[in-house]
C-alpha cells in the first residue's frame, strides 16, 4: 500500500464513521428533543397529544392538591394562563406554591397533562431561566426580582 | 489588610506573568540564554505569588471576614471548619483563584522538573502557559474579584448554599481543576512545538507524562462528581447528561485520544500533526468547559455564576486561545515533518481507531450541549437535550469502540497480524458470549442491550488479561520465569491493562444499575414496611437534632433481609436557617458492591414521611472501575521511562542534533 492509498483508506474510514455519528445525531435529535414552553405558548399552540414537552411557570397558590397514593395535581401559570400538572411521585424538596417550577411529560389525548419530571428552583435566590423567560413573556417579570 | 495583602500579590502574580509572556518569547527566538532562563525564575515566583493569593483568602472564610465580599455571599460563622475552607471555592471568584493556582502550580512544575527540556522549548512552554495565565488573572481582577470589600461589613453571611455542604466539594473540584488545567501543558507545548516548527518523538516523551497525570486526576474528578450527585440529588443517578457534566466528559474523551496517540507518536514517530492538534483540542474543550459553568449561559445545578461581562470576556479569552491556537496550527503545522510508515493493520492502525472513535463521540456529546444554545440563539425556541439523545449517539459509538479495546495491545507496531490477535483472545470471545447467553437465559429478551453490554465487558476484562498473560509468558513458562518477566514487564503495560480493565468494570455497574436497578415510592406511617428485592424496610419514627447551621429531622428505619436485621437507615431532611432551603440528606447501606439507597421526599399528613427507596445492585462498580483506570494511569505514569524529572540518556541524541 502507498502512502496515497493508506490515506485515502484513513480518510475513507473516517468519514464513515462520521457519516455514521451524523445519522445517528440526526435520528436522535428528531426523536428525544423536548422543547420548553409557557403556559401561554400551550394556549395558543396547543401541543398534539403524546407530544414532549416542559412547562415552566410558577405554581399557582391554592392550586396544589394531593390525592391518594402519592399523587398530586397542581397549576403552573404564568400569570396569564394556567395549566394543570397531574403528577405521582416524591416533589421535590423546593417545590412550593408560588415559587418557579419546571414540568417535564405529556399531554393525553383528553388534554390532560401527565408530568414524571418535576424540577424546582435549586434555592431561595435561583429561579430555572426558563421559568423566567415564561413570565418575562406574560411580562409578570421585574429586573432584578431576583436572581 | 490580609484581603488586600491577597489581592496585590494576585496583581504581582499578573506583573510577572506579564513579564514572562514576552522575554523568554523573545530569548528563544534570539537563542538568548539569561532571557530564556528568567521563565523558570518567574514561573516558580508566580506561583508563590498566586500560593500567597489564596491563602489570603482562605484565611478570609476561616475567620469569617464578612467585609469582603464573596465571604459575606458564600460563608457562615456556624459552618463547621472544614465547609469555611472549602466555600473557598465553592463559589464563582473563589473557583478560578483555584484554576489560576492550579495553573501557576502546573508552570512552577514544568519549570522545576524540565531541567532536561532543550532550552528553547522549555522558554515557549512557559511562555505560552504565561499568556494564559496573565488572561485569567486579568479576567479575575477585572471581573471577579474575590477581595472586594463590603463598605458597611454584616454581622453574619448568608451562608454557603447548601447543596454544596458537603465533603465532596473538598475533592472534587481540586481534582477536576487539576484535570482540566493539566491539559494546559499539553497545549503549551503543542503551541511551542509549532512556534520552533520542529517535532520529534521526545516531544511526545515529555508531553506524555502531563496529559497521563491531567488525565488520571480528571477521571477521579469526574468519578468523584458522579458518586457526589448519586448520593445528593436524591434521584439515584449517577450521570444526569447535564451540560455541566459534559463539559467535564469532552475533554476527557479528548484526553484520552490524545494520551493514545502520543504513545503512536513517541514510539513510532507518527500521527505527529494529529497529536498536536489533539493536544490544542483537548485543552480548548477544557476552556470551553470552563466558559459553558463559569458564563451562566446555562441552567443547571451547577451554574451558580451569573453575569454577562465575565461571559463576554471568557468568551474573549476562549476566541484568542481556541482562534490563536488552531489558526498558528494551520500555519506551521505542513512544516512538522511526516513520520514512520505502517500497514492500516496494526498498532499505529488500532491506536488511530480508537482516536477516531473517541473524537467522534466526543464531537457528539459537544453537538448534543451547544445545539441547545445554538437553537436559542437561532430561532428562541428553547429545547432541553438529555439522556435519550445521548443513549442514541455516544453509547453506541463508544460500544463501538470498547469492542475493539482488547485488539490494540496485542497488535503488533508496524504490520499486526488480525488473525492471530482474533486467535489469541479466543478465551475473551467465548467468556464473552458465555456471559450474554446467560445473561439473556436470566432475563428473557428483554434484556439485549444489557447481555450486550455483559458480554462486551467481559470481553474487555478477559482481553486485559489475555495481555497481561502473553506479556508474562504466564501459561508457556515455568511460574519462576513469569514472575520474572512480570517484574520485568513496563509498567506502562501493567497501566493499560489495568485501565482497561477498569473501563470494563464501570461499564458492568453502569449495565448492572440499568438494568436490574429496582425502586419504590412508597408514603410510610411509623411501623409501617416496604418491601424491594429481598429487604423489608421499616420506618421507626422521626427525631429531631441540630446542627451548627441547621435543623435536620432525621427518619430512622430499620432493614431486615429474611426477617434479620442486617442495618439501620437514617436519611434527613435538612433545613438551613440562613438561607431558609432545605436540603435531604439520602442514606445508603453498602452489600458488597451494591447499595441500598433512601430517600426522604416530601413529608405527608398524618405523619407519613414519602420515602424513595431504590436497590442499585453492583453500583459500586461504576466508581471502582474510575478509579482503576485512575489508578491504570498512575502505573503508567509510575514508569521508569516516563517519569517527570527522570534523565532519558535516549533524548540525548535529539538534543545534540539541533
Amino acid at each position: 500500500m502507498t502512502r496515497r492509498q493508506r490515506r485515502l483508506a484513513l480518510i475513507g474510514v473516517s468519514g464513515l464513521v462520521l457519516l455514521a455519528a451524523v445519522g445517528l445525531v440526526l435520528s436522535a435529535m428528531r426523536d428525544s428533543i423536548v422543547f420548553f414552553v409557557s403556559p401561554s405558548e400551550i394556549v395558543a399552540q396547543h401541543p398534539a397529544p403524546g407530544t414532549r414537552v416542559r412547562i415552566g411557570g410558577l405554581v399557582k397558590p391554592g392550586s396544589l392538591a394531593r390525592g391518594s397514593d402519592l399523587g398530586v395535581r397542581f397549576a403552573v401559570t404564568d400569570g396569564t394562563h394556567d395549566i394543570a400538572v397531574q403528577y405521582r411521585g416524591a416533589l421535590p424538596d423546593l417545590f412550593r406554591e408560588g415559587q418557579g417550577v419546571v414540568a417535564e411529560g405529556r399531554f393525553e389525548a383528553d388534554g390532560r397533562f401527565l408530568a414524571d419530571t418535576v424540577l424546582a428552583k435549586h434555592d431561595e435566590r435561583y429561579m430555572p431561566r426558563e421559568v423566567v423567560e415564561a413570565l418575562k413573556k406574560a411580562g409578570r417579570w421585574q429586573e432584578g426580582e431576583a436572581k | 489588610m490580609i484581603p488586600e495583602l491577597g489581592h496585590y500579590a494576585l496583581i504581582l502574580a499578573l506583573a510577572l506573568a506579564l513579564v514572562q509572556s514576552i522575554a523568554p518569547f523573545v530569548g528563544a527566538l534570539k537563542r538568548d540564554g539569561t532571557l530564556m532562563q528568567l521563565a523558570g525564575s518567574t514561573a516558580v515566583m508566580q506561583f508563590g505569588f498566586v500560593t500567597i493569593s489564596f491563602a489570603a483568602l482562605t484565611a478570609c472564610y476561616v475567620t469569617s471576614d464578612f467585609s469582603v465580599a464573596t465571604v459575606f455571599e458564600n460563608s457562615n460563622s456556624q459552618m463547621p471548619l472544614i465547609y469555611k475552607v472549602t466555600s473557598v471555592w465553592g463559589n464563582h471568584e473563589g473557583s478560578m483563584l483555584l484554576w489560576v493556582l492550579i495553573l501557576s502550580l502546573f508552570g512552577a512544575l514544568v519549570a522545576l522538573f524540565g531541567g532536561n527540556l532543550p532550552a528553547p522549548l522549555k522558554a515557549n512552554v512557559l511562555a505560552v502557559q504565561s499568556w494564559l495565565a496573565a488572561a485569567f488573572y486579568l479576567f479575575i481582577l477585572f471581573t471577579s474579584n474575590p477581595f472586594l470589600r463590603l463598605p458597611h461589613p454584616p454581622f453574619e453571611g448568608r451562608d454557603l448554599n447548601p447543596i454544596l455542604q458537603d465533603p465532596g466539594l473538598a475533592v472534587h473540584p481540586p481534582l477536576l481543576y487539576l484535570g482540566y488545567v493539566g491539559f494546559s501543558i499539553a497545549f503549551s507545548f503543542a503551541m511551542a512545538a509549532l512556534i520552533d516548527g520542529r517535532i520529534d518523538a521526545a516531544w511526545a516523551r515529555w508531553v506524555r507524562p502531563w496529559t497521563l497525570a491531567a488525565w488520571t486526576f480528571l477521571t477521579l474528578g469526574i468519578a468523584m462528581g458522579s458518586y457526589w450527585a448519586y448520593y445528593t440529588l436524591g434521584w439515584g443517578g449517577f450521570w444526569f447528561w447535564d451540560p455541566v457534566e459534559n463539559a467535564s466528559l469532552m475533554p476527557w474523551l479528548a484526553g484520552t485520544a490524545l494520551l493514545h496517540s502520543a504513545v503512536v507518536m513517541e514510539k513510532r514517530n507518527a500521527l505527529k500533526i494529529w497529536t498536536v492538534l489533539l493536544a490544542i483540542l483537548t485543552f480548548s474543550l477544557s476552556l470551553i468547559g470552563t466558559f459553558l459553568v463559569r458564563s451562566g449561559v446555562l441552567t443547571s445545578v451547577h451554574a451558580f455564576a451569573n453575569d454577562p461581562l465575565r461571559g463576554v470576556f471568557i468568551l474573549a479569552i476562549l476566541v484568542a486561545f481556541i482562534g490563536g491556537g488552531l489558526a498558528l496550527f494551520a500555519a506551521r503545522a505542513p512544516l512538522l515533518k511526516r513520520g514512520g510508515l505502517f500497514a492500516p493493520i496494526s498498532r499505529e492502525g488500532a491506536l488511530i481507531l480508537n482516536n477516531l472513535l473517541l473524537t467522534t463521540s466526543c464531537l457528539t456529546v459537544l453537538v448534543g450541549t451547544l445545539y441547545p444554545l445554538a437553537l436559542e440563539v437561532a430561532t428562541g425556541a428553547k429545547i432541553s437535550v438529555g439522556a435519550p439523545f445521548f443513549n442514541l449517539t455516544f453509547v453506541p459509538l463508544f460500544m463501538l469502540l470498547m469492542s475493539a479495546v482488547p485488539f490494540g495491545p496485542l497488535l503488533a507496531w508496524k504490520r499486526g497480524d488480525l488473525a492471530g490477535v482474533t486467535q489469541r483472545l479466543t478465551a475473551a470471545f467465548v467468556l464473552a458470549i458465555l456471559g450474554g447467553v446467560a445473561t439473556l437465559a436470566a432475563q428473557g429478551a428483554a434484556a439485549g442491550l444489557a447481555s450486550l453490554g455483559v458480554g462486551l465487558a467481559l470481553f474487555v476484562m478477559t482481553g486485559a488479561v489475555v495481555d497481561l498473560v502473553e506479556r508474562t509468558g504466564f501459561l508457556r513458562l515455568s511460574p519462576a520465569a513469569a514472575l520474572a518477566r512480570a517484574r520485568g514487564l513496563p509498567r506502562s503495560a501493567w497501566g493499560t491493562a489495568v485501565a482497561h480493565f477498569g473501563l470494563a468494570l464501570t461499564l458492568v455497574g453502569i449495565v448492572a444499575v440499568e438494568t436490574w436497578a429496582s425502586e419504590r415510592i412508597v408514603a410510610l406511617k411509623p411501623s409501617q414496611s416496604v418491601a424491594l428485592s429481598g429487604y423489608e424496610v421499616t420506618f421507626e419514627g422521626t427525631t429531631d437534632r441540630s446542627g451548627p447551621n441547621y435543623r435536620e429531622r432525621v427518619a430512622t428505619f430499620t432493614v431486615r433481609e429474611g426477617g434479620v436485621v442486617v442495618g439501620v437507615m437514617a436519611p434527613s431532611k435538612r433545613s438551613f436557617r440562613t438561607r431558609e432551603m432545605t436540603t435531604s440528606q439520602t442514606a445508603l447501606m453498602t452489600r458488597g458492591l451494591s447499595q441500598l439507597y433512601l430517600a426522604l421526599g416530601d413529608v405527608e399528613r398524618d405523619g407519613a414521611v414519602v420515602v424513595r427507596l431504590y436497590d442499585k445492585p453492583l453500583v459500586l462498580l461504576i466508581w471502582i472501575g474510575a478509579a482503576a483506570m485512575a489508578l491504570g494511569g498512575a502505573l503508567s505514569l509510575s514508569d521508569r521511562r516516563l517519569r517527570v524529572g527522570a534523565p532519558r540518556p535516549a533524548v540525548r541524541p535529539a538534543i545534540a542534533a539541533e
